[in-house]
């Protein structure tokens, strides 16, 4: 059984059709790279996954492991192991990212019948964890992402991700913004994340990103479909020729 | 559907059951004859074995109550009171004075143990040994006064405070014990003039806390009241009155319940506080009246007048309310800067749910030179509720260096309720700087969507994102109130009991 399906998806949102029968299918241990021209959906198809409210799912199926994702809410999609690490990181102030961190662990390990975290257990695991990620432990203290700066941002999401240990991690551009050296902090979290049991879907502009987090598979989506799929070799490709030929595809 | 309006959804079907506090303890109790007259005032007045000049004092009220009208200004709906049908006095029985709490009513101090609110002293001092990593507010002393309806059932800890020289009692005892404290003070920040209510309130009020702090003393623990309005139609007018001498600091919190009913129910309370030369009152409220049900139907009418005189230089007087109950609320907890740099402080936080309406705020008034004022005021409002602020900030022509900073932030759940912000600024001289700054925002789909991809369920997201916006009021509050505030915060904006 596939990890995630996504059968002939169509979307709406306030009325005007964003994907048109988009389908993708996702095994656990893979890692899949989504690319495609702004605009062409990616952001939309990952906030549908993830149960965002206010996209209209007008056609189509999204399975996971098996059972229909599109009837859970959010907070149980998140609790079943689908994380999204955002485009756009909001900020929330005046709750202290260590809070947050722990409300959410705690609130995913209970939907799951699992015990939740003592403080002790909890504290060493996010040690464990800002430590391979390089995040200094004074920036758990602040407002969840308050004041951040955009990397910093970016690797707060690949704290979560390590933290929440999902077994669907969608990376939603999570490149953009992000230094050299901290490009590759956050990448070899990504990979330390990898596992047979663990699938990737990572939504990038750039090949550059793809040198770190090498994919098993590349899809180009444009206007709202997945015109062409293939291995590393297609990021390459586009490369060098940019979207153009897959304009009329679509 | 989206998440905000889900949110919407859910806070709309608020219902009675949210309410923890709503049960009603069955106990005889001893009323007064329905409605208000002279003979209502002589009779509280002999409940409470006044001297006559107590009587005196309350009569003056009544008469000069009789020919005021109730105040229009705020933004608050309601259909008129009908004063006539009220009852102005209920004690519970037994009405033999209490020497101890082993003769009080069982059914009164199962209620305050439902309300987990320690009575008994001993239960304190043992209380469990707290786990790694956990404070353990139970072995904290705590000295509360609780107040049952008309009158006050138990004080604790009076031996060790008053080897600490601070007076803790009920006001009706200080009334006989400290006359001369008591004539001294009372009706001098709050005159039995002041407005309809506090009028009202002198004229019938049964009991309430009187706290006495002498010169230099740090009052050892924090002193606390609790009010439960029990009795039907009955409507609850408490006095509490705090005098904190010459360079002595205390910290007081008040705290209120009430069962949940159809009918409406009153609560006019007066509280007068007053700090001399370097002294420091801190004065803490937790407000959860019954609020009403999902229809608006019930609920308590919270009109209240709270004054504080900063009458001695450098003393400081510090208000901090987290209001989360009543069907209509009228507050403004003020400071009188009367002393050379004396400072008053104002925090705030006001959650409107329902068809709770809400009108609050504060005033600071500057007389003394150098004297410097902070409001910093969150409201919330979901549901189909009103949330207002109205403050006003003055600085008398003598209050040269007079310096205030406000801050009110408005958060909106919804698109039913509304928040407003009314400042009323003042300065007669050219010396004083007052800041405002004012926000109002809705809270974001984004945000919400956020902490719900994390595992958070949409009740508790809206919770979490509520304490965040209203931790600078939080973190005002005595550690122990703080936990308990924050947990009610979220209770009262939750849709579904989680
Ligand atoms: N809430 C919305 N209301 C109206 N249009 C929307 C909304 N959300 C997305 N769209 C439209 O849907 C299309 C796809 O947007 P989406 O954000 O999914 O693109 P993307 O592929 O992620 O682009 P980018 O590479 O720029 O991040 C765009 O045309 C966008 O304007
Ligand atoms: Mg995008």
């Amino acid at each position: 059984m596939a990890l995630l399906e996504v059968k002939d998806l169509k979307v709406r949102v306030e009325e005007r059709e964003i994907l048109h029968g988009l389908t993708l299918t996702v095994n656990e241990g893979e890692v899949h790279a989504i690319m495609g021209p702004n605009g062409s959906g990616k952001s939309t198809l990952s906030h549908v996954i993830a149960g965002k409210p206010g996209y209209e799912v007008t056609d189509g199926q999204i399975l996971f492991k098996g059972e229909d994702l599109l009837e859970m809410d959010p907070d149980e999609r998140a609790a079943k192991g689908v994380f999204l690490a955002f485009q756009y990181p909001v900020e929330i102030p005046g709750v202290a990212t260590m809070t947050f961190l722990r409300t959410a662990l705690n609130a995913q390990r209970k939907a799951r019948g699992e015990s939740e975290y003592s403080t002790p257990d909890f504290l060493k695991k996010v040690r464990e964890v800002s430590k391979s990620l390089n995040v200094p432990q004074d920036m758990l203290k602040r407002g969840v992402n308050v004041g951040f700066s955009g990397g910093e941002k970016k690797r707060n999401e690949v704290l979560q991700m390590a933290l929440f240990e999902p077994s669907l991690c969608i990376l939603d551009e999570m490149d953009s913004g992000l230094d050299i050296d901290a490009l590759r902090i956050a990448a070899d979290g990504v990979n330390a994340l990898r596992s047979p049991k663990r699938a990737m879907v990572v939504i990038t502009h750039y090949q550059r990103l793809l040198n770190y987090i090498v994919p098993d598979f590349v899809h180009v989506m444009s206007r709202g479909r997945v015109v062409k799929s293939g291995d590393k070799e297609l990021a390459l490709e586009l490369e060098a020729s940019g979207y153009t030929q897959f304009e009329d595809a679509a | 559907m989206p998440a905000v309006q889900e949110t919407v959804e859910r806070v709309k079907r608020i219902d009675v059951d949210q309410y923890r506090y709503g049960f009603e303890t069955l106990i005889e109790s001893d009323k007064a004859p329905k409605g208000l007259s002279e003979e209502t005032v002589k009779f509280i007045s002999e409940k409470k074995n006044e001297p006559a000049w107590m009587l005196q004092w309350r009569l003056e009220a009544y008469r000069r109550w009789l020919t005021m009208t109730e105040p229009t200004w705020a933004r608050v709906d309601y259909p008129k009171i009908d004063f006539q049908d009220l009852y102005y006095y209920a004690a519970p029985k037994p009405k033999k004075t209490i020497t101890s709490l082993d003769e009080i009513d069982p059914e009164i101090l199962k209620t305050y143990e439902k309300l987990g609110i320690p009575l008994r002293e001993v239960a304190m001092l043992e209380g469990v040994e707290p786990k790694v990593g956990e404070d353990d507010p139970a072995r904290r002393k705590i000295a509360v006064d609780a107040v049952f309806d008309s009158v006050s059932v138990a004080t604790t800890f009076k031996a060790e405070l008053k080897k600490a020289g601070v007076i803790f009692m009920p006001i009706s005892e200080a009334i006989r014990e400290h006359p001369e404290l008591v004539q001294k003070y009372l009706g001098s920040v709050v005159p039995t003039s002041d407005n309809f209510y506090a009028t009202l309130n002198s004229a019938v009020f049964s009991d309430g806390s009187f706290v006495y702090v002498p010169p230099g003393v740090r009052c050892p623990m924090e002193l606390s009241t609790y009010f439960r309005i029990n009795e039907r139609n009955t409507g609850q007018f408490e006095r509490t009155l705090i005098i904190a001498d010459k360079g002595s600091y205390v910290s007081y919190l008040e705290g209120c319940t009430a069962p949940q009913r159809d009918e409406n129910q009153l609560h006019a309370a007066v509280v007068e506080l007053v700090a001399h030369d370097d002294a420091e009152i801190k004065y803490s409220t937790v407000q959860n009246w019954y609020p009403g049900n999902s229809e608006g139907k019930g609920g308590i009418y919270n009109f209240v007048t709270k004054r504080g005189d900063c009458r001695g230089n450098h003393s400081k007087i510090s208000w901090t309310q987290v209001e989360t109950g009543s069907a209509i609320t009228w507050k403004y907890p003020s400071c009188i800067l009367r002393g050379d740099n004396s400072r008053g402080e104002f925090y705030s936080i006001a959650i409107s749910n329902g068809y709770q309406q809400v009108d609050s705020g504060t005033k600071m008034i500057h007389l003394g030179k150098n004297t410097s004022s902070r409001i910093i005021s969150k409201g919330i409002a979901a549901g189909m509720s009103q949330n207002t602020y109205r403050g006003l900030v003055t600085a008398h022509r003598k209050a040269t260096g007079a310096r205030n900073f406000t801050a009110c932030d408005s958060l909106l759940i919804g698109d039913k309720c509304g928040a407003h912000t009314v400042p009323y600024i003042e300065a007669k001289n050219s010396s004083a700087t007052f800041e405002h700054e004012a926000t109002t925002s809705k809270i974001s789909e984004d945000v919400l969507f956020y902490c719900v991809q994390r595992g958070l369920s949409q009740e508790e997201a809206v919770g979490l994102v509520v304490n965040g916006f209203v931790k600078d009021v939080l973190q005002q509050l005595p550690m122990e109130f703080a936990v308990e505030a924050q947990k009610l915060i979220s209770i009262s904006l939750e849709g579904s009991v989680g």
